[in-house]
Order: structure tokens, then C-alpha cells, then sequence
């Protein structure tokens, strides 16, 4: 009997939904991203790890276009979005969310997840003004739309307060809602981990999970291993600015340069 | 949702009644005047209050656009001759228009070098203003513009003028507020970090921070314009006097009063603003006669000073505040 | 007057002015290096310098004597409105303590139109030689007095900044206020020297320009922005670039007024401020992170 092949060891066959070539950043002298290549399929979690000074961050910024790469090339969906802007990059389909949280605390915690709805809508300045019906209709879909993230995310009973009155862990939560509410094809997570309890990183594994389960790749950028090795397909490992290693979980972890690079550092 | 709804409707009711009911219990035509500035500023500081709450940028180039519909108005009724209310929809289309271009370059500016752009702003127009002789009758002005008329019925006295201002600002605070609570408002809130948003965030969710900013320059600059048009039908008058320095500090003194991206505090802002102003007027000659120039600016300046040390969100902040909301983020 | 005679007269008045705008700048930076505050009042430090000496002159007081009066009261006024206006809001906002410092400049020129009225005042020039052959044309002696004492300013406070112990502590300030601190440099301090010392050169700007341009109450907030136009000039933080912008500022403006037309002389710097900002936001010789507030 024949094997039917891993459309994972094929991926020639299926176009990445992300693809970098020699992407390449330097700030003066310093070379933040070293000539990097890496391509991001569809439906997988792919995750980006590195001691800290790797260049994680700003790979991120460079893929959400806040930060001008300094050369190379950037594919999504076959693509370039290299000269994008940010809100166009966003309409295409790629979201994100950050390292140090960026909440609208001048917003209740369901505005903060209808800012999210924004890119699927589209009522203007003067339709609103004059609250034409389409406006009134648009926003009581973009209503629902966002009490249907907060449900998902356990957030519905919260959904008038501030976002500074929610725990840490459960304002990263209303952040990965917002950005989900894009209904992006691509979903770029900034350490989602970052100062989260083990039990809570257990939740977010799920979390993370079911987001995938429902058709969205994932990029991962995470230092706590617990999540990284639980759920990413695939990981990459950065050391200044070069990928040093790519493969599986369990490849990355008997993989030499890597353990070198990370000395010390607990898996 | 629905109790601020309610308390809306009730503010809007309280607000119109009290509107209409003040031409009759004040008969002092003076007052009428004052109560004519107050509205005409309320509205040329409402979009200030929405530019400078909402998109966080500071401008003191409300007078260029409001000394725009002004003239629009003017030199369209009186040199060629277009029914006066067509000129107002120019005029303010004009003022929009010039606010987009020079948006797009003032805009990208931030903080004190924004304000002084938008001063510039104001300097270079009435500059025009004060020197196009041919266009604007130069300092001294046009005289002679033509009264509003609604059906057959002329507009001639102030108070005509008094109803017919306020019925603008109703109707404009009413489109405002629906702007507000739209997700064009929500957009607003979301790209400045002063004001408790993120221009990160933001454009993560496909939101151009300029093209919302420039937006709400441009709507400022209608509200504006639409005040400038009303202005020069009412004293039949236009002169570059009116639209000078001090005139782009004015709506900033009232939005800082009333309370940055507060559409009562526009209004609130506005009336404290006159007010304070005529009673200082009244009592200095008292205490030092004799005095000259636009000394009630003294007034103007303590306030500011207090309500930045003791108010930083306005006067409409003081509900909150008894109510032992505090402060919330700075 | 030969038309060369006519444009240096230009010129000697573009400099003159522009030696003012320059120690307008120069206060901008030295209140903006220590606190982060644009300080709208520091025109009316200038205003104050002015129609002070000519109240203490008015009442019989020696000149010097009276400027000298003029610029300590100054001096210690500017202490005094950091102290009452901006060290109890310190902690907020940029925003809220520059529309304090508004309000402030704003009250400033109430009072003194309360006071003093609208009328403008004068001080006689400082030497009695009144003018004097410069290359073949008259130059206004007290030209020299302006741009003489903008001089000695500007070398003064470089001198200061560069080789003294407070001025350097000042430079650490302005770099890293929580590391000054910690080294023992108090900040509030620093502060209330800060508004202290820009308000002193406010004044003594604001005095020895007098006899030619005479004062009033309502010079200040016109100096203010033209001085602040300098600020960005310079990047709000190199003396040189201020000194630059402002005189290069009263040069255009003299030029401007006197060759086109004197109704355009308020929008020649402000076209300036905008043409320099588009290429550059440091200004043209400052640093380039400057535009960021």
C-alpha cells in the first residue's frame, strides 16, 4: 500500500500563506534581521523562538509593515506586501497582537473588540452623521459580532467594563479577541505568554488551538517553552537576526546550535 | 446603553428649551449679541473639541476656516450675485476642501509644531484676507452683504439671527453626536495615545490614523465655515479683524474649559467663555476706570490656569468628579 | 537713500530683530531642555523687561538702574509663575502644562493692559551718539546696544551650559531627568532656575530692543511665536541653530516688510516655520528626534 505524502513535507505543491526571502533589516550598522527565509503554511502554528536580541519583535513589525525592511522580499498568499501600509496590510488579512498590551482604555472592553469589526464595515463620516439605516444596521451587527468573540473568549459579563478592570491575563485575552474580530486569515501572536500564570498558559494552549481549528494560521513568537513545544506544528529559532534552526518541536530540542544559543535556558 | 440614550434626549430637550425660552426672558439686545457670539463660537469649537479630543491634534486654524466661509459667502452674494444659502453650502464645501489639502500637509506634524502649523494657518489667511484688495475689499472689508431669507420672510434683526444660529448648532451637535457614538467615533477614540488609544493598535485593525485625522480637520473646518457664512448675513459686514490671532486662541480657551472631545463642553465652553468675559468687562472699568484693550483676556487666562491644575478634563469633567469618579488615566 | 543704503538698513534691522527672536528661542530652550514644556509665557517675559524699565525710568530711576529692577523682578517672576503654574501639574500631561503656560501668557498680558493700558512706551537710546557711519550708511547705535547684548547673552549661557557646574547639572537634566536626579541634581530646582534664568533674558532682550521698537502690552505673544519658530530652528536644543533661525528669521521678515509689502511681515516666518518643517523636522540644524514631543 502506498503512503499518501504529508502535505506538510510537500509544501511546494501548496502555496505559504506567508513566505519571507532574505528579509533583511539594519538599523546603521547593526543588522537586526540577518538574510532570513522561512515560509508559514496554511492552518499550521508556527512558531518563532530565539534568546532575547534576536530579532523576534521587529521580524513582526517588519511582516506588519510598522518597520521598512531593508531588503528582501515579503509574500502573503502569494503576494508581495512589501510596500504596504499597516492598514492595508491588515485588510489583507493578517492581524496582530503586541508584546506590551495596546487596549483602547478609553473604550469599554465590547468597543474595544467593535474597533475590530472596522475593516468590515463601512460607514463613513457623513453616513454615521446622519444615521442613515445601513449605519444603524452595521452597528448592531458589529455589536454581535463582538459579543460573539467575548463569548467565545468567557469575556461576555465583562463586556461594558473597562479594560483596565479585567487581570492581566484576561486583557491579553480581549486583545487576541479584537484582533480575531478582523477575521484574518493570518494572526500574528507577540509573546501572548508574557506574564501569564502556568494555568493560564494552559488555557491560552487551548485558546490557541481552537483558533487554528477554525481555519487561521498562526505566528508565534513566544520565549515560555510550555506553550511553544505544547502546541506549535513548527518552530524557528533566531540568534541574532539568522535562523539557526527549523523543524519540529522535537528536532529543535536535540538540535546542538540551538541548546548552544540558549545556554542555560530550561526547554 | 439606553440610560445614556435617555440622558441624551433629555439634555438635548433641556438644552433646546432653555434656547428658546432665553430671548424671552432676556430683553437686553445686547445680550441677544452675546448670546449670537456664544453660539457661533460654540460651533466653530465644536469641531475643535472633536479634532483636539478624538484625533489629539491641537489647532489654531479654526479662524482661516471660518474666516473662509465668511468670505466665500460674502464675495459669492455680493460680486456674483448667488442666492445666499447656495453660498453657504460653497462656502462650506470651499472651507472643507481647503482643510483636506492643507491637512494632508499640516497633519503629519505632532504637538506644539502642529499648533504652530495651524497658527501659521491663520496668520496666512488673513493675511490674504487683509491684502487680496481686489477679492476681499482688504482692511476694510465688504460692507453690504445680503440678509438670509427663508421663504418670503426676511431675516433683519438679531434675534432672527439668535434662533436661526442655534438651530445650526442643534442640528450639528445632533449629526456630531451620531459621528461620536459610530465607529467612525470609535475610530477616532482609537488612534491617539494621549487620549487613551494606539496608533499601534489602530492600524493593526486596517484604521489609517491620518485619513481619520485629516477627516475630522475637514469637518471642523465645515462647522467653521458654516459659522463664517452665518456670521457676515448677520452683521452684513465682513472684515480680516474678525478673523485674526486672537480669534484662533478662542476656540482653544473654550474647548480647554469646556473639556476636550466634549460636544456639551463646546457649548458649555463657549457660553462660560462670553459670559466671564462681559462680567469682567463690566466690573474692571469699576475698580480701574479708564481701562483699554482686550483686557478680559486676564479672565480667560486665571480660568485656563485653574482648570488645568484643578480640571484637566473641563468643565463637564465636575459631574464625574462629584460623583467620585476622579481621575482617570491622564 | 541709495537702495544700498536701504538694504542695509534692512539688514541691520532684520539683525537687530532677529537677535531678539534668538533669546526668545534661547528661553524656549533652556525652560523646554529641563521641564519638556513649551513655555508660550517667555514672550511676555520680554514684554514685562520692556514696559518695566520704562515705569522704574518714568519715576526717576537711572536707566541701567531701572532695566536692572526690570530684569530681577522678571527674573524673579518667571520663578514664581513655575512654582504656582507649572510644578503642580508637573506630573501631567505635556499638553495640559503648555495651555497652562498659555493661559499664564495670556493673564500676563491682561494684567498689564489692566495696568498699563494699550499705550506704547519708550525708553531713550542707551548711549547719546544716536547714529553712526557704517560703510557709508546710518546705523541706529542702539542696533549695536541689541545685537551686542544678544551676543554676550548667547556667550554667557554657552559658557554656562559648557564649563560651569549648575550648567552642566542643567545638561544632565535635560538628558535624563530620573539619572540627574539620582545623581543628586534636584529637579524642581532645576526647574524654577530654568523659568528663572529665560525670564531674566526675556527681560533684559525685551528692554534694550525698547528704544528702538518701543513696548506695550501686547508684544508678547508676537515675539513668543516668532521666538518659538526659532526654537525649531535650532531643534529646541543647539544654541548655534537658534541663534541661526532667529536671525535669519528678522533678516527675511526686515527684508520681506521693507521690499514687498510691511502687511506681510507676520506670515514670512510662519511660511518659513511650515517650508523647514516639511524637509526637516529637527529643524536645519538640530537634532532630527526633536519633532517628536
Amino acid at each position: 500500500m502506498s503512503r499518501v505524502a504529508d502535505s506538510k513535507e510537500s509544501p511546494m505543491d501548496v502555496t505559504p500563506i506567508l513566505e519571507v526571502r532574505d528579509f533583511h533589516k539594519a538599523f546603521g550598522g547593526l543588522v537586526a534581521i540577518n538574510r532570513l527565509s522561512f515560509k508559514a503554511n496554511q492552518g499550521e502554528i508556527l512558531a518563532i523562538i530565539g534568546p532575547n536580541g534576536a530579532g523576534k519583535t521587529t521580524l513582526f513589525n517588519m511582516i506588519n509593515r510598522f518597520q521598512p525592511a531593508s531588503g528582501g522580499e515579503i509574500l502573503f498568499e502569494g503576494k508581495s506586501i512589501k510596500e504596504l501600509s499597516p492598514a492595508r496590510v491588515a485588510a489583507v488579512g493578517i492581524a496582530r497582537t503586541f508584546q506590551i498590551l495596546q487596549l483602547f482604555s478609553n473604550m469599554s472592553v465590547v468597543e474595544n473588540v467593535m474597533v475590530g469589526r472596522h475593516l468590515r464595515s463601512k460607514g463613513g463620516m457623513l453616513a454615521t452623521g446622519l444615521r442613515m439605516p445601513f449605519t444603524r444596521r452595521e452597528e448592531r451587527n458589529m455589536f454581535d459580532a463582538a459579543m460573539g468573540k467575548l463569548t467565545m473568549m468567557d469575556l461576555k459579563k465583562e463586556a461594558f467594563s473597562s479594560p483596565l478592570s479585567l487581570p492581566y491575563g484576561r486583557q491579553k485575552t480581549l486583545e487576541i479577541a479584537r484582533a480575531l474580530a478582523t477575521e484574518p486569515k493570518l494572526l500574528l501572536l507577540d509573546e501572548p505568554a508574557g506574564g501569564l500564570s502556568t494555568q493560564e498558559i494552559e488555557q491560552l494552549a487551548q485558546l490557541i488551538k481552537r483558533i487554528r481549528d477554525g481555519g487561521i494560521t498562526i505566528l508565534l513568537v513566544e520565549h515560555r517553552m510550555e506553550l511553544v513545544m505544547g502546541i506549535a506544528d513548527r518552530v524557528i529559532v533566531l540568534n541574532y537576526g539568522s535562523k539557526i534552526g527549523e523543524g519540529t518541536p522535537a528536532e529543535i530540542q536535540s538540535n546542538e546550535e540551538v541548546i548552544n544559543a540558549y545556554l542555560g535556558v530550561e526547554f | 446603553m439606553e440610560n445614556v440614550k435617555r440622558t441624551r434626549y433629555a439634555s438635548l430637550a433641556l438644552f433646546m428649551i432653555i434656547v428658546i425660552v432665553i430671548p424671552f426672558v432676556v430683553k437686553s439686545p445686547y445680550l441677544i449679541t452675546i448670546g449670537i457670539f456664544i453660539g457661533l463660537y460654540a460651533l466653530i469649537s465644536l469641531g475643535l473639541s472633536l479634532l483636539m479630543g478624538y484625533a489629539g491634534q491641537v489647532s489654531m486654524g479654526q479662524s482661516a476656516f471660518y474666516g473662509i466661509g465668511a468670505y466665500v459667502s460674502a464675495i459669492l452674494t455680493m460680486k456674483c450675485g448667488v442666492n445666499p444659502w447656495l453660498a453657504m453650502i460653497l462656502a462650506a464645501l470651499f472651507s472643507t476642501f481647503m482643510a483636506g489639502l492643507l491637512g494632508m500637509v499640516v497633519l503629519r506634524l505632532e504637538g506644539h509644531l502642529l499648533a504652530v502649523a495651524t497658527l501659521a494657518l491663520c496668520i496666512v489667511f488673513y493675511t490674504i484676507f487683509a491684502q487680496w484688495k481686489s477679492m476681499t475689499g482688504g482692511v476694510d472689508g465688504m460692507p453690504g452683504i445680503p440678509k438670509l431669507s427663508i421663504g418670503g420672510f426676511t431675516l433683519t434683526r438679531d434675534v432672527h439671527y439668535y434662533y436661526l444660529i442655534w438651530a445650526f448648532l442643534t442640528v450639528i451637535l445632533i449629526f456630531s453626536f451620531n459621528v461620536v457614538d459610530s465607529r467612525v467615533g470609535r475610530a477616532l477614540r482609537s488612534i491617539h495615545h494621549f487620549q487613551g488609544g494606539s496608533e499601534m493598535a489602530a492600524k493593526s485593525l486596517g484604521i489609517s490614523p491620518m485619513k481619520y485625522k485629516i477627516q475630522v480637520f475637514m469637518l471642523s473646518a465645515a462647522y467653521a465655515g458654516i459659522a463664517g457664512s452665518l456670521y457676515v448675513h448677520w452683521l452684513s459686514l465682513v472684515t480680516p479683524s474678525s478673523f485674526g490671532f486672537l480669534t484662533s486662541i478662542y476656540p482653544l480657551i473654550i474647548v480647554s474649559l469646556g473639556g476636550q472631545g466634549s460636544l456639551w463642553g463646546a457649548i458649555i465652553g463657549a457660553a462660560v467663555f462670553f459670559i466671564v468675559a462681559e462680567a469682567f468687562r463690566a466690573l474692571v472699568p469699576i475698580l480701574k476706570p479708564g481701562t483699554s484693550g482686550e483686557y478680559e483676556i486676564l479672565a480667560w487666562g486665571l480660568m485656563i490656569i485653574l482648570v488645568m491644575q484643578f480640571l484637566p478634563r473641563g468643565l463637564v469633567s465636575i459631574p464625574d468628579i462629584l460623583r467620585g469618579k476622579g481621575k482617570t488615566k491622564g | 537713500m541709495s537702495i544700498y543704503d536701504q538694504l542695509l538698513q534692512f539688514l541691520i534691522a532684520g539683525i537687530s530683530i532677529g537677535s531678539i527672536y534668538a533669546v526668545m528661542g534661547l528661553g524656549f530652550m533652556i525652560v523646554y531642555s529641563v521641564t519638556r514644556v513649551i513655555n508660550f509665557a517667555q514672550g511676555e517675559f520680554a514684554m514685562l523687561g520692556g514696559m518695566l524699565s520704562t515705569v522704574f525710568y518714568a519715576k526717576g530711576l537711572p536707566l541701567s538702574f531701572s532695566i536692572l529692577c526690570a530684569v530681577l523682578i522678571t527674573s524673579a517672576f518667571g520663578m514664581f509663575l513655575h512654582r504656582t503654574v507649572i510644578y503642580p501639574i508637573r506630573t501631567a500631561p505635556v499638553f495640559t502644562l503648555v495651555l497652562a503656560t498659555f493661559g499664564a501668557s495670556i493673564a500676563i498680558r491682561g494684567i498689564s493692559l489692566i495696568i498699563w493700558g494699550t499705550d506704547f512706551r519708550i525708553l531713550p537710546p542707551f548711549s547719546k551718539l544716536g547714529a553712526m557711519h557704517l560703510a557709508g550708511a546710518m546705523i541706529n547705535i542702539q542696533a549695536v546696544w541689541v545685537i551686542g547684548t544678544t551676543l554676550l547673552m548667547a556667550i554667557v549661557l554657552f559658557l554656562f551650559f559648557e564649563y560651569t557646574v549648575p550648567g552642566k547639572a542643567f545638561r544632565a537634566s535635560s538628558i535624563n531627568a530620573l539619572g540627574a536626579s539620582l545623581m543628586g541634581i534636584k529637579t524642581e530646582r532645576m526647574g524654577a532656575i530654568a523659568f528663572g534664568l529665560a525670564a531674566g533674558l526675556g527681560a533684559l532682550a525685551g528692554a534694550v530692543v525698547t528704544p528702538m521698537m518701543t513696548t506695550s502690552s501686547e508684544i508678547g505673544l508676537g515675539l513668543a511665536i516668532k521666538g518659538f519658530i526659532s526654537a525649531i530652528i535650532g531643534g529646541l536644543n543647539r544654541i548655534e541653530g537658534i541663534i541661526v533661525g532667529g536671525l535669519a528669521l528678522g533678516i527675511l521678515e526686515a527684508f520681506g516688510a521693507g521690499l514687498i509689502h510691511s502687511g506681510f511681515k507676520d506670515v514670512i516666518p510662519l511660511l518659513i516655520f511650515l517650508v523647514v518643517l516639511n524637509f526637516r523636522r529637527g529643524g536645519l540644524l538640530g537634532d532630527p528626534e526633536a519633532g517628536k514631543i
